[in-house]
């Protein structure tokens, strides 16, 4: 049986609002409900374990950057760099989010419904059992994926508001070095970083877009079925180095 | 007027902040409240060492006269000020700008405001100048000559007020909560690289024009030189001023049109150009080769305003935040989402515009 903290936020700095939260989490708190929510940073920041959070309201910048652990709903848009750093746990956003999603993320997974802004997933990176992911049920700004070293991204392009727009903004993926960027339908040529290109899918890559629709569809209340009627493409680094010889020749 | 010696030697200043800006398109009256409180919202994006806020119609029992603000360091810098605008201008009503005390705003300056029109017998040596080449001439004269001495606005029903200070103890000092206007900025300082002084505050303006800006214009330097051949001398340290005069050169002297200026200030990218249809990649490319000097690099969004409405603009690659939204006749443009929900929590539509784009609300006639 979870014990609850419910705290409502009205008017509070974020100082206080944290001090409160860790408090509660000290106290064994396992579910943290926090209402009227409004642009109080670092929510969730560094905490470790097993702690439910339910956010109502805008969350302010750096939300859930260094997490280990716990799993965050926030049941409204979100601002910039959401799960910076971010290192176990998951995140679940009802509406868009703002650029720089899991910068230097290290594991864990952050699912958006809406569009996202510039610089999402830049830097992100895996190693041995930890894999960070990032679905985005809406359009990309440019740089997404930009540096990635390892991970996935998962881009659907279906919950925008921005119809007009290509999928995904300039530079996808550039420099790019490890992990991989799925792209529902397709993405125009240009709009992919230097040396870069889209690529079809083989049976492994089916099954990880698989699992992880069913996942993200079931969180967040959509149909995966409709999701995964369509083709994906997915965008690999060329090189482990795709830089080594920029100054120096080898 | 001619370029001061050694115009070209200069410090560049950097920084980083908030902005906030709403519109009613009708010309509704939006009461200070509401910038004060968005402003205060993102309260740590800056640090105390500038706060500033533009408002639009609010002289309107005077809304013909020009409308200076002059911050002065003491009574002779005043008197020496007041000297130059009666020999360009007829004072129609001078007073001290309302202020009341607040213990975390430190030695003000001498802050009063003008109303004014063009004198009937004008000084011989500028007597050929057109009306707003004249007022613009003179706010550049108290700038560059009279020390101690700046016009930090010289709109017609409008007018900025700013100082070092967090945006909400700027506002209580200058008691904006008995303002009401229909286009609002505001801005929270975080300079970096030159010390936050009442000048340097934003937003930064000229005639209508005022300007508040998150980021740094690595370009300043290429910028104030280009200005310079023109006529504007930089005079407040600050990065921020050369797109205020930018802005003056580019629409009201050179026609252009706001959409056009943008694309001057954040032009599409060659590779782009190149894939444009020709009628298209003839203009940008014209666009970028007479205007390259004009063009400002480096991260920024900015809000500018005038008497005909309010457009937001990000640098071409999004270095920094800006948030749009609309609500009935208004439309809210800030650095944070969170700043717009403070004021207005239910919007009947959130959006990031796209870098280089720019957002354009023109008030209703």
């Amino acid at each position: 049986m979870a014990k609850t903290f419910t705290l409502d936020a009205s008017g509070m700095y974020y100082r206080q609002l944290n001090e409160q939260i860790r408090e509660a989490v000290a106290g064994g708190a396992t579910k943290i409900v926090l209402n009227n929510i409004n642009g109080q940073r670092y929510i969730a920041g560094a905490l470790e374990g097993n702690i439910e959070f339910e956010i109502n309201g805008v969350p302010g910048q750096d939300m859930c950057s260094f997490m280990r652990g716990p799993k965050v709903r926030v049941k409204a848009n979100a601002q910039d760099g959401v799960g910076n750093t971010m290192d176990d746990g998951m995140v679940v956003i009802e509406g868009l989010a703002g650029d720089v999603v899991g910068y230097a993320m290290r594991g864990g997974k952050i699912f958006i419904k809406g569009d996202v802004g510039y610089r999402v997933g830049i830097h992100m990176k895996a190693y041995m059992e930890k894999l960070p992911i990032i679905v985005i049920g809406g359009k990309a700004g440019d740089f997404l994926g930009e540096y990635m070293a390892g991970g996935i991204l998962l881009l659907l392009g279906m919950f925008s508001d921005k119809p007009s727009e290509p999928i995904a903004g300039r530079s996808l993926g550039t420099g790019m070095h490890g992990g991989v960027i799925y792209v529902r339908g397709e993405v125009p040529a240009e709009q992919i970083g230097p040396g870069l290109s889209a690529q079809p899918l083989d049976d492994a890559d089916k099954a990880v877009i698989s699992e992880l629709v069913k996942e993200y569809a079931k969180e967040l209340g959509l149909d995966a079925k409709e999701i995964l009627a369509a083709d994906f493409v997915k965008i690999k680094p060329f090189s482990h180095r795709p830089y080594g010889n920029l100054y120096v020749p080898a | 007027m001619k370029a001061p010696e050694r115009y070209y030697d200069f410090q560049k200043d950097i920084s980083g902040c908030g902005v906030f800006g709403v519109i009613h398109k009708k010309r509704g009256l939006i009461p200070g409240e509401m910038p004060i409180r968005s402003m205060a919202c993102m309260h740590d994006r800056g640090n105390g060492l500038g706060g500033g806020f533009a408002a639009y119609g609010i002289y309107p029992d005077l809304a013909d006269k020009y409308a200076f603000h002059l911050m002065c360091d003491t009574q002779a810098a005043l008197d020496s000020a007041e000297e130059v605008l009666k020999h360009y201008f007829t004072v129609h009503l001078s007073e001290p700008i309302p202020t009341r005390k607040v213990v975390t705003i430190k030695n003000p300056p001498i802050v009063t405001r003008y109303f004014l029109t063009i004198k009937k017998d004008r000084p011989q040596e500028v007597r050929e100048l057109g009306e707003q080449d004249y007022v613009v001439g003179a706010v550049m004269h108290i700038n560059h000559k009279v020390p101690g001495a700046f016009v930090f606005s010289s709109g017609k029903n409008m007018g900025a007020f700013k100082g070092v200070g967090f945006p909400e103890d700027i506002a209580d000092f200058f008691r904006l909560e008995e303002y009401s206007a229909y286009i609002w900025t505001g801005h929270n300082r975080f300079p970096t690289n030159t010390p936050g002084w009442w000048g340097g505050a934003h937003p930064f303006t000229l005639l209508d024009w005022s300007i508040v800006h998150n980021g740094e214009i690595s370009s300043y330097g290429i910028n104030r030189r280009y200005l310079c051949e023109h006529n504007y001398l930089c005079t407040l340290m600050t990065d921020t001023e050369v797109v205020a005069y930018e802005l003056d050169l580019l629409i009201r002297k050179h026609g252009l049109s706001k959409e056009m200026a943008c694309k001057v200030f954040a032009p599409p990218f060659w590779d782009e150009i190149a894939r444009m249809p020709k009628q298209e990649k003839d203009a940008y490319t014209a666009l970028r080769m007479v205007y390259g000097q004009a063009l400002l690099n480096g991260p920024f969004a900015i809000l500018v305003a005038d008497n005909t409405g309010l457009f937001g603009l990000n640098d071409r690659i999004k270095l920094r935040p800006l948030v749009v939204a609309e609500k009935d006749d208004m439309v809210f443009m800030s650095s944070e989402e969170s700043a717009i929900r403070e004021v207005q929590n239910d919007l009947d539509r959130v959006w990031m515009p796209k870098a280089g784009e720019p957002v354009i609300v023109h008030l209703e006639a």
